[in-house]
């Protein structure tokens, strides 16, 4: 596909130079795109970490849930770029600044995920297990936890690609991935690099997302059979209801 | 620690508090971009979002849900410093409207998106109720869908102005004025003091307009309906 050269005005820079791109594909693309992944992949799974288990105590003590609730949500309305900033006193610039606060955004996102996934198990699953003489630890790893998949991983799948398009926020305090393409483009007002960047984001975010979708189709193999029953099911009812109204 | 300790002292000396790079001019030359771009994204947003939920027939109805739900997917994707530069380095116009652009882009996504839902999600026995009361559909959208729909609706709002205010935060990187001057400009004279500074008002302000929406929420949504829903 070959993109319009948009000229800004007043000079004839066009929107992409692709000899640009070739001159910096191997190097500088390539170091900042391996340091987005560093930095948008390892929140995901410190935040996956802490929230199963965070997740799993507020389903069963069911004080504590308001609280973290409380505490996540406000954590998730605070701007990255302030987190960033707060993070340098602790940790100065390195990746960690960058790496727990968006830990922390993702487990806001995956905590009320876990307790939700763990509550829509059926009581009547829970007593099928139990009387099966699953115990309370089998139960919730072998039962509960795999019920609760599918809502665990939309919230996956939301704090995964949110994370991507963060992660260049911290080019601000030097630190962005991809996102020190912006920077750059801004510095020398040359919109190729800008360009280079929006795009590998949103198709890095894209990747992610279709990936997540498979792992959780892999991991939920009785969602699809379960589908293409009820499909099978909503055939067969349709077949024998002749007319058909609107629902 | 002590580098926040050293900040907070940053709030205390005299020359922070007057002036164009006081705090209370900062503070309200980012409220007022943020109100702004508030502004706009309703405008645009709100109606379309319910009078789309409300139009539920058709084909064409399905296809619209099906964009209007994946704007909200995409919009988590895109990336709103490059976007800010992009405008910026492209439309050499005045310094705000650039960036008025990629913050109501930014925004319009989730109030769209919940006030589509929300009015989509009104039970159909509510709605036929209304009907059969003699409502015509403006009347069904405004009176039963809209006070219905309104938790999710104000969700999406508030979704909305958290998302404003941090990307006119980080709109100071190409020029805004605002809070995000002292991150910026801090950063570039390595004045962590500053930088913190400015990174406590704005989360200061993010929390501010939480407390605001609950406000809002308990005046105006209906007791009826304020019962948690799941």
């Amino acid at each position: 596909m070959r993109l319009p050269a948009l000229a800004a005005p007043g000079d004839d820079e066009p929107l992409i130079r692709w000899d640009w791109i070739e001159r910096n594909l191997g190097d500088d693309i390539a170091e900042a795109l391996e340091e987005h992944l560093v930095l948008s992949f390892t929140p995901v799974l410190l935040g996956l970490a802490v929230a199963l288990p965070l997740g799993i105590a507020c389903a069963r003590w069911r004080r504590l849930y308001p609280v973290v609730l409380a505490t996540t949500s406000v954590l998730y309305a605070v701007p990255a770029i302030a987190l960033f900033v707060v993070l340098v006193a602790f940790t100065g610039l390195s990746y960690s600044t960058v790496i727990i606060p968006l830990a922390l955004y993702t487990l806001s996102v995956l905590v009320p995920g876990v307790v939700d996934g763990l509550r829509s198990v059926p009581d009547h699953v829970r007593q099928s297990a139990t009387a099966m003489g699953f115990g309370t630890l089998r139960r919730l790893l072998r039962v509960e936890l795999p019920l609760a998949v599918p809502v665990v991983m939309a919230g996956l799948r939301v704090a995964a690609v949110s994370n991507i398009s963060l992660v260049s926020v911290g080019s601000l305090i030097g630190i962005g991935g991809l996102g020190e393409l912006f920077t750059d483009g801004l510095k020398r007002d040359f919109p190729t690099p800008i360009v280079v960047g929006i795009v590998l984001i949103i198709v890095l975010a894209l990747v992610t997302d279709v990936l997540l979708l498979l792992v959780q189709r892999l991991l939920t193999p009785w969602e699809r059979a379960g589908r293409a029953d009820r499909a099978a099911r909503k055939a067969r009812e349709e077949a024998l209801t002749t007319g058909g109204g609107e629902r | 620690m002590n580098a926040i300790l050293s900040a907070l002292e940053w709030f205390a000396r005299g020359e922070q508090w007057s002036g164009p790079d006081g705090i209370p001019s900062r503070v309200l030359e980012h409220v007022w971009y943020s109100l702004l771009g508030f502004a706009i994204t309703l405008l645009v947003a709100l109606p379309a979002g319910l009078v789309l939920g409300h139009l539920r027939r058709g084909r064409l109805a399905a296809i619209t849900g099906f964009l209007v739900t994946s704007s909200a997917n995409a919009a988590r994707a895109l990336p709103t410093l490059g976007l800010l530069i992009l405008a910026v380095i492209w439309t050499s116009a005045g310094d705000l409207v650039p960036i008025l652009i990629p913050l109501v882009v930014l925004a319009v996504p989730p109030v769209l998106v919940n006030a589509y839902a929300g009015v989509r999600q009104v039970e159909p026995g509510l709605r036929d109720a209304a009907e059969g009361m003699g409502m015509r559909g403006r009347q069904v959208l405004l009176r039963v869908e809209l006070p219905v729909a309104l938790p999710l609706i104000l969700l999406g709002m508030r979704t909305a102005m958290i998302q404003i205010i941090s990307t006119a935060t980080i709109a100071a990187y190409v020029g805004l004025g605002g809070l995000g001057r002292y991150i910026v400009d801090g950063y570039a004279r390595q004045d962590y003091d500053s930088m913190a500074g400015g990174a406590i008002l704005v989360i200061a302000l993010a929390v501010a307009v939480q407390f605001v929406f609950a406000g809002v929420f308990r005046l105006a949504v209906s007791p009826g309906v304020r019962a948690p829903r799941r």
